[in-house]
């Protein structure tokens, strides 16, 4: 898979959307015996910055500590250390303030399964505000883009496929209008078309409405196809960061998975299977 | 100002218009439900009108009949208190089931208008509820109500659900932290709330120790006040002693239960407990 080179459209002053400063998080064990288990260091002294406007992909493995990662900047986890700026608003000191600016769409859709797509959107539309006389349309307009038609907005979603789910959760998120938007691999497990079709829908995201889009993603092509910069996560450190060209010039060359394995000594494949081995 | 107020009542509809969606798509576990309390609430009345036969004692029909509005109204009370209780552990619970509780703690609602918000689903259900259930009781057991003073059960029954709401609210908190068995803690915490207040017999009965605890229940207060205003007609200066009780219960106890949430919930956040695994 070559490094498509492409034209970005670039801002003349950059404005940090998300700015993380030696971010840390660390996950200890139950204790089910005393002193017993090891404390695993999910996130490990992570700075970054993502620019408003801009697709960031954070690549990694299994367990690289990219959901982690995510969860900080959701407001859904408290770093041990470090700092977390949206817009320049501090994580935990201005949380609602920052709560008003961000949405994320997890890699599992959670909803009420029982509701339909309808029943849930409007319900999140107005946790964020949006009345349901405004909301409707908008669901509704939304949900015909991603490719679901107007019968299947009022079924329950148990009935709709994983794909479909994901694409209801990708619409929540959107109903917002969120200044940034926190995608964990938001189309792991989804076919090929309906993949396409989010990662159309999300740079179309970017393109008409001025979105910052933070992507965690295994997929190389991808990351390769959306992100304007990507980091590396390798064991929950930052071990990269730039443009799929200044990667590639600056480890070697070659392909995406090239880079990341001379960064990782290992292929991303490889390390998902042996991460997977470890967790069963 | 008012933009501010009227904004937070919208946010805070929220989750009884979620609340009443759900019922609607649960339809039959809420007949369940309903049938469930009725039967309960019926077999507890069953009781009192075999008493004369079980104690070989007295069978004058008013006082059988006095005990059986004593018996009702202990249980109906508890049946609409515990409602209360049981479902914000439940909706907390639910969520966790879901998985939707990440969406819900990361949307941008300050925790007390989501906390009022699930208070006032859990009103709108307890209330339906307990109706229900005194309706169809009704139809199976002669309830005399002749001397009651509906105004003044009213008044008990709107100070129980404040005192509750903090006391649930508080509970909460395990189903929150402990995904698998935090409902039934909340349970426990429910089941020796009902032991010590009164709900089938007078307090008086109780060991020291449980005399103790069923002073600062707030359903022991309730569950008198509303026997003197549905047995006896007690006017509101005769439900006062047991009205001040519940009221400085509901008012220490919303801010101490919402201060609890607030810490398991930055708990929570600090060790990952939000989500299940992963």
């Amino acid at each position: 898979m070559a490094i498509q080179v492409r034209e970005r459209k670039r801002t003349e002053k950059k404005t940090a959307a998300l700015s993380a400063s030696q971010v840390r998080k660390a996950f200890r064990p139950a204790r089910v015996v005393p002193g017993g288990g090891t404390t695993v260091r999910a996130v490990d002294d992570v700075s970054l910055s993502v620019w408003r406007g801009e697709i960031y992909g954070l690549l990694g493995a299994n367990g690289s500590g990219k959901s982690t990662l995510i969860r900080l900047f959701s407001t859904l986890l408290t770093p041990d250390a470090g700092e977390v700026r949206i817009f320049g608003l501090d994580i935990d000191r201005d949380e609602l303030a920052v709560k008003r600016l961000i949405n994320r769409v997890s890699v599992e859709a959670s909803f009420f399964k029982k509701l339909s797509a309808m029943e849930n959107l409007v319900y999140a539309g107005r946790l964020y505000g949006v009345s349901p006389d405004d909301s409707r349309p908008k669901i509704v307009s939304i949900l015909h883009r991603l490719g679901i038609e107007d019968a299947r907005m009022t079924e329950p979603l148990e009935k709709l496929s994983r794909g479909m789910q994901q694409k209801v959760a990708i619409a929540r998120a959107f109903l917002s209008t969120p200044m940034l938007l926190l995608l964990d691999e938001p189309t792991t497990g989804l076919d090929i078309r309906s993949k396409r079709e989010v990662q159309t829908f999300v740079r179309d995201l970017r393109d008409e409405h001025d979105a910052t889009i933070l992507l965690t993603t295994h997929d190389l092509d991808e990351a390769a196809r959306l992100a304007d910069r990507i980091g590396i996560l390798h064991r929950g450190r930052l071990v990269a960061e730039g443009t799929p060209e200044e990667l590639a010039a600056r480890h070697g060359g070659g392909t995406l998975e090239d880079v990341f394995m001379t960064l990782t000594g290992r292929r991303l494949d490889d390390a998902d299977a042996t991460d997977a081995e470890r967790s069963t | 100002m008012i933009g501010s107020a009227s904004a937070q009542v919208g946010l805070a509809y929220a989750f009884v218009e979620r609340e009443i969606a759900l019922s609607k798509r649960y339809w039959a576990w809420e007949l369940v439900w309903l049938v469930y309390g009725v039967v309960t609430s019926l077999s507890v009345a069953y009781i009192g009108l075999a008493a004369p036969a079980i104690t070989g004692g007295d069978s004058d029909p008013a006082a059988v009949s006095r005990f059986v509005l004593y018996l009702l109204v202990g249980t109906i009370t508890w049946r609409f208190l515990g409602l209360i209780f049981e479902q914000m552990g439940e909706t907390i619970a639910w969520e966790r089931w879901e998985g939707t509780i990440e969406s819900t703690f990361m949307a941008p609602v300050p925790r007390l208008t989501h906390l009022l918000g699930m208070c006032a689903a859990t009103l709108v259900r307890a209330l339906g509820f307990s109706v229900a259930i005194l309706a169809a009781v009704a139809l199976f057991v002669p309830v005399d109500l002749s001397h009651a003073n509906v105004a003044s059960a009213l008044v008990l029954l709107a100070t129980g659900a404040v005192a509750f709401i903090g006391l649930a609210i508080g509970s909460s908190v395990f189903p929150l932290l402990w995904t698998e068995k935090g409902l039934q803690m909340a349970y426990i915490v429910q089941a020796v709330v009902l032991l010590v207040s009164g709900v089938y017999y007078p307090t008086t009965v109780l060991p020291g120790w449980m005399q103790a605890l069923s002073v600062i229940s707030p359903a022991t207060y309730v569950i008198q006040g509303m026997r003197d205003a549905l047995l006896d007609g007690a006017d509101f200066a005769r439900i006062w002693p047991n009205l001040w009780p519940a009221l400085v219960v509901g008012a220490v106890s919303i801010p101490v239960g919402l201060r609890l949430f607030l810490w398991a919930e930055r708990y929570a956040k600090r060790t990952g407990r939000l989500k299940r695994s992963g």
